[in-house]
């Protein structure tokens, strides 16, 4: 079996023989009577590193700490490595959490904090002292070594919960918003420090964020979570082109949402007849639903087209106004106002230097999409 | 005056209210410790130079004014006297060593206790902490006599022992060390619970966690994380044990025999059963020096503590 998916470029999940090593069958968490963690399961393979992607409180928190053992399952199963983690305690289970709230020992050093689970290992005192030098370099908190975590600064405090976490080399890697507390310059570091550091340990990441840009940058999949529940498990290239209801699709990144009804049923694309655009959007997967059925098109802000002149022929064409311009450096983005009142987000990504743009407030567009760039989501 | 804006004018009036308000502040406790706590020190340290008389008070002054001469006699007899006989010193070390083992016995029923509490839900916290205090509502000295009625020769333990069989005859447990450690634990138990309840119920979770995730079996987290984290706690606790036990003297009267020896009691027999207060005195002062020591290491511990809880 391939030890990083990253390097060989596998992708087990499409395999139907691959074992997954994490198996989530069916779990539920209930404090009381809240539901924090509803019916989810999930198969997760070696070597991957999967994202739970969520708002705050959707239950993220929860499914990670019935992985490493904190919480007890209201119903349901965890399976790690093929074993049932039934009634097995966290610390004998092959697991290693960063907390969201890293828990560094306060009465430790950095140094002491990063040796503690080595040390519970009983492991021989070089190695220990060998691999936490090692650890130390890796999140660049060498310098730090003999601090106690109340001198260190938030991001230094991240970045030794990281290494207390990695240095034990669990064959399950379980971070609670890892790099929350980052500059974005560390932050994109530090992710690519992962990537690097999974793909040379052959370590399974979980990843807990509630920033879809990481779980994009980091993951081999992602499982999208709202209320308990997971709404899709997909690569996140298949999070972002086709989102399989309108929760995901306004989740991740920008959308608009055109509502209408299915107009009529090609063999290789659909027509949805839609009031608020003015005409019937073409879209090209078909889906299975039955004519005047009431259902979403969403396209992407940065797949729409505008044009004062011709658009040419894009299959989707309507005209508005511009209303309101946002100058982004690498892009712009344009509020359209469409003939029905709704609004439509456009990005144009700014491939000329000019001062002053062709289009401005108050100008008539002409706007158009191609027609595989929409796509239909149900509510 | 009158020129400058009133801003600075009513800025620089706060100023000096808040000025006085910090001194105010400082000067209460201040007078307190000068009045109820330095002044009676420096009457009982006179004392302790001074000599003994038959007289009322029963001691000589210190300074005389006799013919134009002024005179300091500073007798240092008294502490001398402490270092010949060897009474004193046995009866100091006999003090540390009880205070002592009754603080370690308090502690180690005391942090099982506190714990629990810590961790029980919060709404019963208040009930369990309102039991642990519960004694006090009762005077201290017929709590003690109630001891006596537990360990006598045909007190309630004893009656109850030979009644299931288990002993043939009374076992001596009043007027033993045994009936003292028993009446310091008792009676010191709720200052050792308190200040670790207060530190342990602050304790995150977390951390706990975080150690069990790392490969730690609970003993090991209890003693590598729990007990470090409390470690003000169990110094703040221990001292207000070991502190008032070690001049303790109701409790080593009612219930010790004649072996223990303990400075409370020394110190009482000075004063009132040989009058002599010089040396009563002198036996106090170096009381007092026994225990700064262990202050100090309270605040010590507290100020390491402060430092700790970022
Ligand atoms: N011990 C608990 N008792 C009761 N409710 C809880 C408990 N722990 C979590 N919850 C609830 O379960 C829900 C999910 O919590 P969780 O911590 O898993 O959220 P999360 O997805 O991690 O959010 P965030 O991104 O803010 O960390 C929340 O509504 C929370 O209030
Ligand atoms: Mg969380």
């Amino acid at each position: 079996m391939s030890e990083a998916i990253a390097v060989t470029g596998l992708k087990p999940w499409t395999d139907p023989n691959a074992v997954p090593f994490l198996k989530i069958n069916n779990v539920t968490k209930k404090f009381g009577a809240f539901t924090s963690v509803n019916n989810v399961s999930l198969e997760i393979y070696k070597g991957e590193i999967f994202c739970l992607l969520g708002g705050s409180g959707c239950g993220k928190s929860t499914l990670l700490r019935m992985l490493s053992g904190f919480e007890d399952l209201t119903s349901g199963q965890i399976i790690i490595d093929g074993q049932d983690q039934a009634g097995i305690p966290p610390y004998k289970r092959p697991t290693n959490m960063m907390f969201q709230s890293y828990a560094l020992f306060p009465h430790m050093t950095v140094e002491k904090n990063i040796a503690y689970g080595l040390k519970r290992d009983g492991l021989p005192r070089a190695e220990i002292a060998t691999r936490v030098t090692d650890m130390l370099s890796l999140v660049q908190m060498g310098a730090f070594a003999a601090r106690k975590p109340h001198q260190l600064s938030g991001g230094q405090r991240q970045r030794v919960a990281l290494a207390r976490a990695l240095v034990k080399k669990p064959k399950l890697l379980l971070l609670d918003e890892p790099l929350g507390a980052l500059d974005k310059k560390l932050r994109e570091e530090t992710q690519f420090e992962l990537i690097k550091i999974q793909e040379s340990l052959g370590v399974t990441f979980v990843v807990v964020t509630h920033d879809q840009q990481e779980a994009m940058t980091l993951s081999s999949r992602i499982g999208v979570m709202t209320a308990g529940k997971i709404v899709q498990v997909g690569t996140p290239r298949e999070i972002y082109e086709y989102p399989q209801n309108r929760f995901v699709a306004d989740f991740i990144g920008s959308v608009n949402i055109f509502e209408g009804r299915i107009a009529e049923d090609g063999e290789s694309h659909v027509v949805v007849a839609c009031p608020e655009a003015g005409l019937g959007i073409y879209v090209p997967h078909s889906i299975a639903g039955v004519i005047g059925q009431k259902v979403a098109v969403a396209v992407r802000p940065e797949k729409m087209q505008i044009s004062k002149g011709d658009l040419g022929d894009l299959r989707n064409k309507l005209s508005g106004t511009i209303d309101e311009i946002a100058y982004m450096g690498d892009s712009s983005v344009y509020q359209i106002r469409l003939d029905s009142g709704k609004r439509v987000r456009v990005n144009q990504s700014n491939l000329f230097r000019s001062e002053e743009s062709s289009l401005n407030y108050g100008d008539r567009v002409n706007l158009g999409w191609a027609g595989n760039a929409g796509i239909v989501v149900t509510s | 005056m009158s020129s400058l804006p009133l801003g600075s004018r009513i800025g620089s009036l706060l100023g000096r209210m808040g000025l006085k308000g910090r001194l105010l502040v400082i000067a209460i406790p201040t007078v307190w410790l000068l009045v109820f706590f330095l002044i009676p020190f420096l009457v009982v340290a006179k004392i302790s130079f001074s000599e003994a008389a038959i007289a009322r008070p029963p001691y000589l002054p210190i300074v005389e004014w006799i013919d134009g001469f002024f005179r300091v006699n500073l007798n240092f007899n008294n502490y001398l006297f402490l270092l010949e006989d060897p009474l004193y010193l046995a009866a100091y070390l006999g003090s540390v060593k009880i205070a002592g083992v009754a603080t370690l016995i308090a502690l180690l029923i005391g942090y099982p206790m506190a714990y629990l509490i810590a961790r029980s839900p919060p709404d019963q916290r208040n009930l369990l902490l309102m039991l642990v205090v519960l004694p006090f509502w009762t005077s201290f000295l017929l709590r003690v006599y109630a001891w006596i009625g537990f360990l006598k020769g045909n007190g309630v333990i004893n009656n109850l022992l030979m009644s299931i069989g288990i002993i043939d005859e009374p076992l001596v447990m009043l007027q033993t060390d045994f009936a003292v450690y028993v009446g310091i634990v008792y009676t010191y138990l709720p200052f050792m619970i308190l200040p670790l309840y207060a530190n342990l119920v602050k304790l995150d979770e977390a951390y706990l966690e975080a150690s069990s995730d790392l490969g730690a079996l609970p003993v090991t987290t209890f003693f590598t994380v729990t007990v470090p984290l409390s470690l003000s706690g169990i110094i703040a606790g221990c001292m207000l044990v070991f502190i008032p036990a070690v001049g303790e003297f109701v409790i080593p009267a009612l219930l010790g025999g004649p072996d223990t020896l303990m400075i409370g009691q020394v110190l009482w027999n000075e004063f009132f059963s040989n009058r002599d207060w010089p040396v009563a005195s002198s036996v106090a002062i170096v009381m007092l020096f026994v225990l700064v020591i262990p202050i100090m290491l309270l605040r010590w511990a507290q100020s390491a503590g402060e430092g700790e809880s970022r």
